[in-house]
């Protein structure tokens, strides 16, 4: 009985190790996204690739616990800030220079130690139909105004509403942003779990505006064009039109880098950046691509785009702090 | 008997090792300014409300529900009995959903009647939702009591003189005690762990808390410290069941057997009795899977679509079965102990299951990871660890059933058998666990079905590659992909309907 066990568990365990060519990915971006263009890749290069999917931030914290045993070899986030918390960690290899050549400064890490894959805008969404006759806000700072009281959303959890207030630190100090996030509060904004629930709630009609990224409102319109909620940039340079990025490093760990670099250059290449944004509506992060055209002209992004260094998104430490001060975590 | 339930006791404590050794990382001052916050008061308060609401909420839906099944005249028992038990597989946030489409400007309910019906949100939107799917712990744990029920201890109150409500608050619910507590313990404990339907609720409790230090600040340390206070909430709760449990005794003791209890007469009452049970399946099972057939319908799935659907559920299956069984068989020795065995100690075990339940399953999976890279990195993202991590999960949710049965069963058949020369682990097979082997199968049945749909722990733990049905839900959610998520979210369902009518039909042959 005992052995019987136990050679079940070596036969186990034996199921579950993969051989050592296989490129192993710890991916927070979706299966049916990553899925055919990792197939592409492996008839690409015939390298095999064996893909762990999970949420970005669970399989950020799996690295770091894993530490030096960490059998992943190339980490794939959704947003800056998990990339950011695993290269202060030490756990991201420093990239070859020629990899991160040539992409728009909006698109880079200045450490190095990742790649933006893809881009995404913050955006304001609102009900087309209600709010017509109202100026448009022209920048995120008019929202404390009296006129959008109880009719703002934001989710203050989520990551890329998080890096966003890390921007506007960074931009405009603490104080200032301090004093936006209490003054929101006191206008009675609406907190919502993520992106794709304000979009519904302004559907819902709970709301008439939203603190968005740019790509969820537009699968929503793939499947419903009837949907009544649009969105748009506030004046150019704005923080709140900040652009961020979902992106990949290579972990410090891995045996396998030659076939983790193929991987994040075909990342870079143009069918794969042509897929991202036919599929999911993000920025390609190469300007030899040209955005879908529910998306905003390029030039229109760089333009609207405030300039903030993505490695300073960093600093989420910080705006944690901040939010659990202002009482919002 | 010690020796299992010594192993799966350790296996409970192998998490709390982990997270007091993380909390130990941060300095004292840290500690002290991000626990004694004014916040961390009102996360509490918020989430004991949340509990307190759920478990009221749900004992009036699970209560008359089982009543119903096993006592009175209703037809369609076994249908009824298979409905009821179907929404434990259904994912929270799928419920979450259901109720939130039904209101708002383009909601069902606008659509069907008109008018604009507020979107369910904050405490009673959470506590609804949260009811919906885990009434049926309640009700299976209730209905396994009253079908273990001796109709004698009734008769014989009637016979004093007692009248039917009497009869009911005097001698069946005293009776109904035991199933009654570990119901709403596992429910409560279920409750305080919950994310995902208090964030789409918005409504601010604990879990939620402790979920944002991972996913926002990667911070393993204070996570780990509001893990801890989690955990000393769950202290509470579980003494709290002890002490109200306390050491009665339940089973019978005159001599002779056991039959079978008469059906009550509904008569006139009836048509409530239908409209009852309806109305409780409508909201709990026609409504959210109205909701995914509604994914569905937005872009339907072509017959390409069927394969990986049952690829990932050949994998759900070959981690949740073997899960299932394997808590089954620690569960026995368990409760066998807590029930029957008067040793300091043996008590405690089984209370240190309902640990490995409440213990956030982020902080879980993270605690195997550190101990088997450190002991056994062979075993390190293999199918065994990802077992075990069910098993420590999920113990306390086979505990329940078979606990309250065995206080049902007289200790003396047992004794009998003995006295008569049989070992005692035959003596135990050939008396008890005949009469034990429903609520056994019940508990294991409970089990596959959480596990069938388990996420955190699948996609920390598994083998790198292995997409469940759970896991393949969520690749999809994640990305506002409601559509392509729809098929598998619907394999859960279908499975764990079939399985469950199943179960109940071997219940039937006896």
């Amino acid at each position: 009985m005992r052995t019987r066990v136990l050679s079940c568990l070596v036969l186990f365990a034996l199921a579950g190790a993969a051989p050592g060519q296989t490129l192993t990915i710890y991916s927070g971006r979706g299966e049916a996204l990553v899925q055919p263009l990792v197939e592409r890749f492996t008839a690409e290069t015939g390298i095999e690739v064996s893909v762990r999917y999970g949420g970005t931030a669970e399989l950020a914290v799996l690295i770091l616990e894993e530490g030096r045993a960490s059998p992943a070899d190339v980490f794939w986030g959704q947003d800056a800030g998990a990339l950011g918390a695993l290269s202060q960690a030490g756990r991201l290899l420093a990239l070859p220079a020629d990899l991160t050549a040539g992409l728009p400064g909006i698109f880079t890490s200045r450490g190095g130690f990742w790649i933006a894959t893809s881009g995404r805008a913050r955006v304001l969404a609102f009900n087309p139909a209600g709010s017509a006759p109202e100026p448009w806000p022209s920048s995120v700072f008019d929202l404390v105004d009296e006129t959008y009281r109880g009719r703002v959303a934001w989710a203050p959890t989520n990551g890329s509403f998080q890096a966003f207030v890390t921007a506007m630190r960074v931009v405009h100090g603490e104080d200032l942003t301090e004093t936006w996030l209490r003054g929101m509060i006191a206008n009675d904004t609406q907190a919502y779990r993520n992106n794709t629930t304000q979009v519904e709630a302004i559907a819902a009609g709970e709301v008439d505006y939203a603190l968005v990224n740019n790509y969820y409102l537009l699968r929503f319109l793939a499947s419903d064009p009837d949907l009544s909620v649009a969105q748009s940039f506030f004046d150019d340079g704005d923080i709140g039109n900040l652009v961020n990025v979902a992106g990949a490093g290579i972990v410090v760990t891995s045996g396998n880098v030659d076939a983790a670099q193929r991987f994040l250059r075909f990342l870079l290449d143009e069918q794969a950046q042509r897929y991202f944004t036919d599929e999911v509506f993000e920025y390609p992060v190469t300007t030899d691509v040209t955005p879908d055209p529910r998306l905003v002209s390029y030039g229109e992004l760089l333009a609207a785009s405030p300039d903030v260094d993505l490695d300073v998104l960093e600093d989420l430490e910080g705006t944690l702090e901040l939010l659990r001060e202002v009482g919002l975590l | 008997m010690l020796i299992p339930a010594l192993v799966a006791g350790i296996g409970t404590l192998v998490p709390i090792v982990y997270l007091v050794l993380r909390a130990f990382d941060a300095d004292l001052a840290t500690i002290q300014r991000l626990v004694l916050r004014e916040r961390t008061w009102t996360l509490m308060v918020n989430t004991l409300s949340l509990t307190l609401g759920v478990l009221a909420l749900s004992t009036v839906m699970a209560v008359p529900l089982a009543w119903l099944a096993v006592r009175s005249d209703i037809r369609f028992k076994r249908l009824v009995t298979i409905l009821a038990v179907v929404p434990l597989a259904i994912p929270g946030y799928v419920v979450a959903y259901a109720l939130i489409s039904l209101g708002g400007a383009n909601g069902l309910l606008s659509q069907l009647l008109g008018t604009v019906v507020p979107r369910p949100s904050g405490y009673y939107g959470a506590v609804a939702a949260l009811t919906l799917y885990t009434y049926p712990y309640l009700f299976l744990n209730v209905r396994a009591a009253l079908l273990g029920l001796d109709p004698v201890l009734e008769e014989s109150a009637r016979s004093l003189g007692y009248s039917s409500r009497e009869v009911a608050w005097r001698v069946v619910l005293p009776q109904l005690r035991p199933a009654l507590l570990a119901g709403w313990l596992v429910i409560a404990l279920y409750v305080l762990g919950d994310f995902g339907v208090v964030t789409l609720m918005r409504f601010e409790a604990f879990s939620y808390a402790i979920y944002l230090q991972y996913s926002s600040a990667f911070d393993r340390t204070y996570a780990a410290l509001l893990s801890l206070i989690l955990l000393g909430l769950t202290l509470l709760i579980v003494a709290g069941e002890g002490r109200l449990l306390g050491r009665r005794t339940y089973s019978r003791t005159g001599s002779g057997s056991q039959r079978a209890a008469t059906r009550t007469r509904l008569g006139r009452w009836s048509p409530l009795a239908y409209g009852y049970v309806t109305s409780v399946m409508m909201v709990s099972l026609v409504l959210p899977l109205t909701v995914l057939a509604s994914w569905l319908v937005v872009a339907p799935p072509g017959i390409q679509a069927l394969q990986p659907v049952l690829e990932a559920f050949g994998r759900s299956a070959s981690v949740a079965v073997p899960a299932a069984v394997i808590t089954a068989l620690a569960a026995m020795p368990i409760a066998y102990l807590s029930a029957r065995v008067r040793l300091i100690g043996s008590r405690l075990i089984e209370r240190l299951a309902y640990f490995g339940y409440a213990i956030p399953p982020v902080s879980l999976a993270l605690a195997l990871v550190f101990f088997s890279l450190r002991s056994m990195p062979w075993l390190y993202q293999t199918l065994t660890i990802l077992v075990m991590a069910y098993v420590i999960s999920f113990l306390a949710l086979a505990l329940g059933p078979i606990r309250s049965a065995l206080m049902q069963v007289p200790p003396r058949l047992e004794e009998a058998a003995r006295s008569l020369g049989r070992p005692p682990f035959v003596a135990f097979f050939q008396t008890t666990f005949p009469l034990i082997r429903r609520p056994v199968v019940a508990g294991t049945a409970l089990v596959l079905m959480v596990a069938m749909k388990e996420l955190p722990l699948t996609f920390l733990l598994a083998p790198t590659g292995f997409t469940t049905l759970a896991v393949r839900v969520f690749t999809r959610t994640s990305e506002g992909m409601m559509a392509e998520a729809a098929p598998f979210a619907l394999a859960i369902v279908l499975f764990s309907c079939l399985f469950v009518s199943l179960l109940v039909s071997y219940e039937g042959r006896r």
